[in-house]
């Protein structure tokens, strides 16, 4: 039975619908159906909140902060207590604000984190894709490649780094993001080699598509979705190792508001004043448990067949 | 509606049928709602051979597994009557229910790749069930199952004690099924698609096979299958199922009598050869047998 | 008509036979190639990667003479290939350097530590298997239970909480709060000189000596950290248990195990998790693995005299020699572990076996 009124743009019905007039119609409502499994999981909604608020607050810290995150008032405010006045989260030894700090703090958190996205994403999604359509020896080669990085533990490995380079962000984002491609580059890969030998990859090749052109605008588009959420699965722990290193003095450097090197300058007062050591964990906590959520909400909600587990 | 007397077995006298069911519903929830596999299923089974014949999503394999309690847990199963020999399997306990499965009511599954265990040896699966239902010692066991194994006529059944399930072929590995659900000596047999899974000249065989132990040992079967020609040459009666309900129930002799237009489509299938083959019949599936 | 059956199959394994050689073949390749690789890598950071890499191991305030000692030994005069070569040879006969804060070949510095690493890893992965793996199971057969949300809730987080700071807190509440257990180290001060260690472990050796004083001391030392990795561990050991049962119980034998007439305990035990069994003990050696990673900042935490705090000290005193060479043997050790649970499953999986 054909249709016998065309239907509304961007109506429920047209986003439904399983006779798509257009590629953008397609795409619309293909990003809608993932949408509408994704929202019915309450926990990944609760993820998306979270990392949603914490780009709002990366943005907006200046704004939301109440004092200064690096400068405090060593005389007057060292070491007072959570809920004293103006203080909610209490100062540090320098008499800095633990709120602000944190504040402040989730601007280097998300460029740590976007950064090594950025860089090792598309590289292993490179090197997974070609190594997988190539096959062969150039194949072989890459995989040895990744193998042997995917040998080392991710925050051993990033360790030696930053020590060869130096302490300071950059360097910690280097070291994470050379750490992190591997199981990217092993995700596309296998992705890859499914469709290798499909039909419509050998229409495109006999419409004289070189193998250029096929990597990049055919293969790589459907590796997008696992690797989307392999990033931001992986996202927590990339996180977690930032604020290792940022615990060891690697990170951020100093009166920079790095989480993980708030908690390492907490230690000393831990017995007595245990907040400055106590908050940027909870910080950490709650960003990596939204990445988490959010990664398992579009796990299910993208791939079906996982969503039962 | 029920053909037949179903109170006379073969032999004339006057027993509990071995299964009697009345008005089975299986009901599944799923996300978009309620969901029912098996609408209000009735027959009753002596110790003969009754055919099950449905395509897929016609119920009868959920049928099979609603009367040995197989079905999965969420789902909601209810009957007017659900008896074997007289009692009810409904409102029995859990516990009295798996006792039955195995030793008077047996199932065997369509594929033995999947249905049989991949990490334990064919000789252990086997003791397993004797030993769940029966007090028998080691030796004893494996004695009863290299019989068992030599009445399904498997050769060296000594050498393919020993072996995986993967290290068998599909035929042997139906054989290895059957000898492991009958070596209890149940009174009643549920074959859920016996030899879909099997090459055309091993299903024959397997056949055989089954025929031969059913009639020695005085089962009841019901056979499950999609094809309507297969069930109606191994079976006494024939239950056509279509979108959960019966729709027609006839002796397997009387197939050619058929009335509902499915039964009448389905034979229709199913070309002669030498009759006029073109245009091959295709089944019109009216909207009013899914009521 | 039946016989033919049996000896097809076994005809087919004999045939299979000589692979068997070619596959050992491949695996020794593999793993050379790959050590090989963690060479390359750590010869990379350690001479590549600096501006000046004798001033990185002997630090910049030294003397210009012993700077340019160290050039010499180093041969940073030569090829870059030709002093990858030396490398080679110097870690194959187990020369990593000298380490500049203890002034000991970085071997020798290791081989001390690393055993205590080992003693903690070792009961962080049982702690996270015996708890781990019963819950992964309880979880799914009872799935979508209350049981189930909990479980799930202590993984998820386990893989959100950062591993020190947890070891932070714990340390404030069990040893500051309430003394249940001991710190730093893993022995008292008053045991230290007066026990010798065998092996280098040393529960193994005080209950092997029946020094029962000293194996409580002990225990008052390792459970804190211990379960802390253990935690972390059980997160990731009940996850993936959760995953496998969840397929197995939707298989096929499962229905017909009930069929059989089986109790649902001894198809869960026997049945499902004997099949669930061969990716887990996989996954628990991986797990294993993990927390040689997991020790780095928990030994941090704990002053545990581990190949972690080996490393990160020495990170501290910028002596790369050490930092290199911890670095390189977690990594053998990391591969070497990967490998053998390859091999594991290999052995396991009937399906593979024969």
């Amino acid at each position: 039975m054909s249709e016998v009124e065309p239907l509304k743009p961007y109506s429920r019905a047209w986003l439904l619908s399983d006779r798509p007039t257009s590629r953008h119609q397609a795409r619309i409502g293909r990003a809608y159906v993932v949408w509408r499994q994704f929202s019915e999981n309450r926990l990944a909604l609760l993820g998306l909140f979270i990392i949603l608020g914490l780009i709002f607050i990366a943005i907006f810290a200046n704004v939301l902060a109440p004092h200064n995150p690096v400068q405090g008032d060593l005389r007057n405010s060292r070491l007072l207590p959570p809920g004293s006045a103006g203080f909610l989260l209490g100062t540090d030894d320098q008499g800095r604000d633990i709120l602000s700090r944190l504040l402040y703090g989730s601007r280097l958190t998300l460029f740590v984190v976007v950064l090594v996205a950025v860089i090792a994403a598309p590289v292993g999604l490179i090197v997974g894709t070609v190594s997988g359509y190539a096959g062969g020896w150039v194949d072989a080669i890459l995989m040895r490649i990744t193998d042997i990085f995917l040998a080392f533990p991710k925050l051993v490995l990033a360790l030696a780094l930053v020590a060869a380079l130096g302490p300071g962000i950059e360097n910690a984002v280097l070291a994470i993001a050379v750490t992190s491609w591997p199981p990217y580059a092993r995700i596309a890969r296998a992705e890859t080699m499914t469709f290798r030998n499909s039909e419509f990859i050998s229409a495109v090749k006999l419409m004289g598509a070189s193998p250029f052109r096929i990597v990049l605008r055919h293969v790589m588009p459907l590796c997008m979705s696992s690797l989307i959420v392999r990033v931001t699965l992986d996202m927590a722990g990339i996180i977690l190792t930032a604020a290792g290193l940022g615990f060891l003095g690697l990170g951020a450097q100093p009166p920079l508001p790095e989480w993980g090197a708030m908690i390492a300058s907490g230690r000393r007062f831990i017995l007595d004043q245990w907040w400055v050591a106590a908050m940027p964990g909870i910080a950490i906590l709650i960003v990596s448990l939204g990445f988490n959520l959010l990664g398992d909400g579009l796990r299910d909600a993208l791939d079906p067949k996982e969503a039962g587990q | 509606m029920m053909m037949g007397n179903p109170s006379v077995n073969m032999t004339g006298t006057t027993e509990a049928p071995l299964l009697a069911v009345d008005d089975l519903r299986v009901t599944f929830p799923t996300r978009t709602g309620e969901v029912t596999a098996v609408r209000g299923v009735s027959f009753t089974l002596g110790k003969e051979r009754l055919g099950i014949v449905g395509e897929s999503g016609s119920g009868k394999s959920q049928t099979g597994r609603a009367i040995m309690g197989l079905t999965a847990g969420h789902a909601k199963i209810t009957a007017n009557k659900l008896e074997f020999r007289g009692r009810d399997l409904l409102s029995m306990p859990k516990s009295e229910r798996r006792h039955i499965r195995g030793k008077q009511i047996a199932m065997i599954l369509q594929d033995p790749k999947y249905s049989l265990n991949p990490v334990m040896t064919i000789g252990r699966q086997i003791v397993e069930t004797l030993k769940t239902h029966e007090k028998v010692s080691g030796a004893q066991a494996k004695e009863r199952v290299i019989a068992m194994l030599e009445a399904v006529q498997i050769r060296d059944p000594g050498r393919v004690y020993d072996l995986y399930p993967h290290e068998v072929s599909g035929g042997m590995g139906q054989r290895v099924m059957i000898a492991m659900m009958l070596i209890c000596g149940p009174e009643l047999l549920i074959a859920d698609e016996p030899t879909s899974a099997l090459d055309v000249t091993v299903q024959l065989d397997v056949l055989d096979i089954l025929d031969k132990l059913v009639s020695e040992r005085g089962m009841g079967l019901i056979f499950v299958s999609h094809d309507l020609r297969l069930v109606s040459s191994f079976c006494d009666r024939v239950l056509v199922m279509y979108a959960g309900r019966v729709v027609e129930e006839l002796a397997s002799a009387d197939l050619s009598k058929a009335s509902h237009p499915y039964t009448l489509g389905l034979l229709n299938c199913l070309p002669t050869i030498g009759s006029n083959r073109h245009p091959l019949p295709v089944l019109d599936r009216k909207p009013e047998w899914s009521l | 008509m039946t016989l033919p059956d049996v000896t097809t199959v076994t005809r087919r394994n004999r045939r299979r036979a000589p692979s068997i050689v070619k596959g050992t073949l491949r695996f020794l390749i593999t793993a050379a190639t790959t050590f090989l690789g963690l060479l390359a890598v750590t010869f990379f950071i350690g001479r590549v990667v600096p501006i000046d890499p004798a001033l990185a191991i002997v630090g910049d305030r030294a003397p210009a003479h012993v700077v340019e000692r160290v050039r010499e030994e180093l041969g940073l005069n030569l090829p870059l290939y030709h002093q990858f070569w030396i490398y080679i040879k110097q870690a194959l006969t187990g020369d990593f350097g000298t380490s500049v804060l203890t002034t000991n070949p970085v071997m020798t510095d290791i081989a001390r530590v690393f055993p205590a690493t080992i003693e903690l890893a070792t009961i962080g992965t049982l702690i996270g298997a015996v708890i781990g793996v019963p819950l992964g199971v309880l979880a799914a057969v009872k799935r979508g239970s209350i049981a189930d949300q909990i479980v799930r809730i202590i993984g998820l987080i386990g893989y959100s909480v950062p591993i020190f700071w947890l070891g932070l807190l714990s340390l404030v509440v069990f040893y500051a709060k309430l003394r249940w257990v001991a710190y730093p180290g893993r022995i008292d001060i008053a045991y230290e000189y007066t026990f010798t260690s065998v092996t280098g472990f040393f529960l193994v050796d005080a209950i092997w000596q029946g020094e029962w004083e000293v194996v409580w001391d002990l225990f008052r030392h390792i459970i804190l950290p211990g379960c802390l990795l253990g935690y972390f561990s059980l997160a990731y050991i009940s996850r993936m248990t959760r995953s496998f049962m969840l397929t197995e119980l939707s298989q096929e034998y499962v229905v017909a195990a009930r069929a059989k007439g089986l109790s649902e305990t001894r198809i869960i035990w026997f049945h499902a998790l004997r099949n669930a069994a061969v990716p887990l003990i996989t996954v628990i050696a991986l797990s294993y693995a993990g927390l040689l990673e997991g020790s780095v900042l928990t030994e941090t935490i704990f002053s545990w005299p581990g190949l972690g705090l080996y490393i990160t000290n020495s990170l501290q005193n910028a002596d790369m020699n050490a930092v290199l060479g911890g670095t390189l043997v977690i990594g053998m050790v990391f591969v070497a572990i990967n490998l053998f649970s390859d091999l594991l499953y290999r052995t396991l999986d009937p399906r593979t076996r024969r």
